[in-house]
C-alpha cells in the first residue's frame, strides 16, 4: 500500500521531531524550511561553508540534534526542500488538506525560482515564532536589534552586534542571548526583565513540581545565569529600557523601574551608552499558514490543537511555537506527537499501530522517552534512534511498546503546555506599556505611522475599524505585512477605543472575514514575473528517484 | 564600537574563514563565505543602509526575515532580505530607499506586494 505523504512545514525542533516520527510511522515526508539547513532558531547551524571543526559549541543537546538531523535527512523516504518558502496555502474545498505552493530552486528573494505544487495527505506547520518588541521612543535607531537577531548573527554566523550591549524586555531567552553575546565577546552592561520580581516568583513559583518536569530547560537556564554572574553582568528586574537615543543610531538608552503593570516609576530614570539594544518583550507565533489553512485560532493568539495536535482543519496539524510559546522541548514533543499522528500512527492507548504501522523492537518511540529525560543532551527526541521502521514487523509487543512510549510523548507535552503556561504567568506583558509612548512614537516601523496617528483614528467611531484605521494610517501596510506592529495595533486598538463598545464598526462587512493581524493570503514575497510563471508539474506523489539534497 | 565577527583566532566554533567581497552602492566590502549579506554589512562597518519613508536610516532590526528593515537589491533584484540571503563573492548590493518627496497619497498596498519602494 502506498505509504502516507506528509508534509511538515519548518525544520525546527518541533518539524524535525514530526519529520522523524512520521517517518517511523512508515509515512513519506516532504520537510519543508527556508533556510539551507534545519534547526530552526533554536538550533540555527553555523553555514557549512565556514567549516567549523566544533559546530555544536554553541548548542544545547547538540549531539540529539545532529543524530535527529542525520536520520531524517538521510531517510529514503524523506525529501528535504531546503531553501524553499511556501508562499501561500489553497484550500481546495474538499476533506483534505489545503495544497501547498512552494518557491523553490533559488537563493532568497531571488528572481525565477520555480513554484511548485504540493498535494499532501497531512499536512504539520511547524512555523515557529518570532520576537514580539513592542515600541518605544527611538527604537527605529539603527544599532537597536532584536534579542532574537543578536542571537541568530551570534550563533549562525558569529557576528556580534555591539561592544556594549544591553538586554532588555522578559522572558528566559534573554538569557542565552546575553549568553551568546558573552560568549562572543561583547560586553553586556545588564539584562533587563520588565516584570517584578514579585511576578516573576509567584509566576514560576506556582506549583513547583511542575518545574521539575523540565529539569533540562531549568540547567540550561542555570548554566546562562552562571555565564551572567561569572561576568558580573547585572540581571534587574523590574527595569526596561524606555527610550534609545542617538544621532542616526543608537548612542544611548534609559532605562526606567517599573510597576508590577509595566507603568514607568517617575524619576527612576538612568541614561546608559551602549553601541547595541537588544530587545524582546514576548514571541509572536508565525500564524500565516495556519490561517490561510483555516485552522481556528485559541484566545485569538495560538493555533488550536486536540490532543494529538490535529488542528480544526481535516489533514492540518500544528506543532510548537504556534501552538503556544514553550520551548524547544515541549516543540520536539508537540512535533513528534504531531508527525506520528498525521502519519496515520495510531493514537489510541489501546492498539498498535495502525495501517502505516511497523513498530519495530526498537519502537517508533522509546520508551525511555526522550524529553522528560530532558536532560540538554538527553533530549535524543521523542522518536528512537533505530532509524525507519521496517515495514510488516508490527507485533503485540510493539504495539504495547508505541502506546507506552506516546503516554510518554504526550506526558512531555502535557508538561511543556503546563511551562508554557507558568512562562506566560511569570513574563506577561504589562498593561502599562503604552505610557512610555508619546505621540511621535513610531508604533509601525514600515511606513513609521506613529503612536499620535492611532490614537486619532482609533479614538474615532469613523475611522477606528481595522480596515478603515489601516487605511487611514497605513499601520500595518508596509513592506513586513504588519508582523512587526499587528499585534501591537491591534492591542492598541481595544484599548484605545475602549469607550466604544460593540461599534458598528467592530463588525465584520458584509462578504469580508473578521479583520485579523495574521491574515497574509501571499504569507511569503513572491516576485511577479514568478507568479505569472506556469508552475512546475506537482511534485510527484510517488516516493522520489533520488533523495532530495 | 560597530558590530563585527568575532576574531577566527578567538572563536570556539573552530572555523575556516574563505574571504569574498561584495560591492555596496560600489564601494568593496569584505566578508567571508557562509555570511549573510546582513552579517557582511554589519561586520564592514555600516549599520544603517536603507532608509525609511522620513528618510532615517534602518538596518538589520528582526535578523530572522520578518520585518524587511534590512532590504537591498542584490544583482539587480530588489527587495532582497540582506539578514537571510548568503553573500556570494561579487554580490552587487545596492541600497534602497523608502523616502518619498511628499505626493499623493499612494494607493493601499495588496498584500504580500513588496514592490512599492523606489530607489
Amino acid at each position: 500500500m502506498t505509504p502516507r505523504h506528509v508534509a511538515v512545514v519548518g525544520a525546527g525542533p518541533a518539524g524535525l521531531a514530526a519529520a522523524q516520527a512520521a517517518l517511523a510511522a512508515g509515512a513519506r515526508v516532504t520537510l519543508i524550511d527556508s533556510a539551507e539547513q534545519p534547526g530552526g532558531q533554536y538550533h540555527r547551524m553555523l553555514p557549512d561553508a565556514y567549516a567549523a571543526e566544533r559546530p555544536g559549541e554553541l548548542h544545547h543537546g547538540w549531539t540529539a540534534f545532529e543524530r535527529r538531523r542525520r536520520q531524517v535527512l538521510t531517510h529514503p523516504r524523506c525529501s528535504w526542500l531546503a531553501e524553499t518558502s511556501v508562499w501561500a496555502l489553497e484550500r481546495t474545498g474538499r476533506d483534505r488538506p489545503p495544497r501547498v505552493h512552494l518557491l523553490c530552486d533559488g537563493p532568497v528573494d531571488g528572481s525565477g525560482r520555480t513554484r511548485r505544487t504540493l498535494d499532501v495527505d497531512a499536512l504539520v506547520l511547524a512555523t515557529g515564532a518570532h520576537d514580539r518588541v513592542l515600541p518605544f521612543p527611538g527604537w527605529q535607531l539603527p544599532g537597536v536589534f532584536t534579542a532574537g537577531a543578536a542571537q541568530a548573527l551570534a550563533k549562525g554566523e558569529r557576528v556580534v552586534v555591539g561592544d556594549r550591549v544591553v538586554v532588555a524586555g522578559s522572558g528566559p531567552f534573554l538569557l542565552p542571548v546575553a549568553a551568546s553575546l558573552l560568549e562572543a565577546g561583547s560586553r553586556v552592561r545588564e539584562v533587563l526583565e520588565a516584570n517584578t520580581p514579585g511576578t516573576v516568583a509567584r509566576g514560576w513559583g506556582r506549583r513547583p513540581w511542575e518545574l521539575a518536569a523540565q529539569l533540562g530547560k531549568t540547567a540550561e537556564l542555570a548554566e546562562y545565569a552562571a555565564a551572567l554572574t561569572r561576568n558580573r553582568v547585572p540581571y534587574r528586574l523590574g527595569r526596561t529600557v524606555v527610550e534609545a537615543r542617538g544621532a542616526g543610531r543608537v548612542e544611548e538608552i534609559v532605562t526606567a523601574r517599573l510597576r508590577p503593570d509595566w507603568s514607568v516609576i517617575q524619576g527612576t530614570e538612568r541614561t546608559v551608552p551602549v553601541d547595541a539594544l537588544c530587545v524582546s518583550h514576548g514571541f509572536s507565533p508565525q500564524l500565516e499558514l495556519p490561517v490561510a489553512a483555516g485552522c481556528a485560532l485559541r484566545d485569538g493568539e495560538f493555533v488550536a490543537v486536540d490532543d494529538e495536535q490535529r488542528t480544526s482543519v481535516p489533514g492540518v496539524f500544528a506543532a510548537g511555537e504556534i501552538t503556544g510559546i514553550a520551548g524547544a522541548p515541549a516543540a520536539r514533543a508537540e512535533g513528534a506527537v504531531a508527525g506520528w499522528a498525521a502519519a496515520g500512527g495510531s493514537v489510541t492507548d489501546a492498539g498498535p499501530v495502525a495501517d502505516a504501522g511497523p513498530v519495530t523492537a526498537a519502537g517508533p518511540v522509546t520508551a525511555a522517552g526522550p524529553v522528560t529525560a530532558a536532560g540538554p543532551d538527553a533530549d535524543a527526541g521523542p522518536v528512537a534512534d533505530a532509524g525507519p521502521a521496517t515495514a510488516g514487523r508490527r507485533t503485540a509487543a510493539g504495539g504495547t511498546r508505541s502506546a507506552r512510549a506516546l503516554r510518554v510523548l504526550r506526558r512531555s507535552r502535557d508538561q511543556g503546555r503546563a511551562f508554557a503556561r507558568r512562562l506566560a504567568q511569570a513574563h506577561p506583558i504589562g498593561t502599562g506599556w503604552p505610557g512610555w509612548l508619546r505621540s511621535d512614537t513610531l508604533v509601525c516601523r514600515c511606513e513609521e505611522t506613529d503612536y499620535g496617528a492611532l490614537c486619532s483614528a482609533f479614538g474615532s467611531e469613523a475611522e477606528s475599524a481595522p480596515r478603515v484605521a489601516k487605511l487611514g494610517t497605513r499601520a500595518g501596510l508596509g513592506p513586513c505585512q504588519a508582523r512587526i506592529c499587528g499585534p501591537t495595533v491591534a492591542e492598541l486598538r481595544a484599548r484605545l477605543g475602549g469607550g466604544l463598545q460593540d461599534r458598528p464598526a467592530d463588525r465584520p462587512a458584509e462578504g469580508l472575514p473578521t479583520a485579523s493581524p495574521h491574515t497574509r493570503p501571499i504569507a511569503q514575497p513572491i516576485r511577479l514575473g514568478e507568479l505569472a510563471a506556469s508552475p512546475t508539474p506537482p511534485i510527484p506523489t510517488d516516493p522520489p528517484e533520488e533523495s532530495s539534497p | 564600537m560597530s558590530p563585527r565577527l568575532v576574531p577566527t583566532g578567538s572563536d570556539s566554533t573552530g572555523r575556516r574563514d574563505r574571504p569574498l567581497r561584495i560591492t555596496v552602492d560600489g564601494e568593496p566590502a569584505d566578508g567571508i563565505e557562509g555570511q549573510t549579506l546582513a552579517g557582511v554589512l554589519l561586520a564592514s562597518g555600516r549599520l544603517a543602509w536603507r532608509t525609511g519613508p522620513s528618510g532615517a536610516g534602518r538596518g538589520a532590526f528582526c535578523g530572522i526575515g520578518v520585518c524587511f528593515d534590512c532590504l537591498v537589491t542584490v544583482n539587480g533584484d530588489r527587495d532582497v532580505r540582506a539578514c537571510r540571503r548568503r553573500a556570494v563573492d561579487g554580490d552587487v548590493v545596492r541600497t534602497q530607499s523608502r523616502t518619498r518627496p511628499p505626493a499623493p497619497p499612494a494607493p493601499p498596498a495588496r498584500p504580500g506586494a513588496q514592490a512599492e519602494e523606489g530607489e
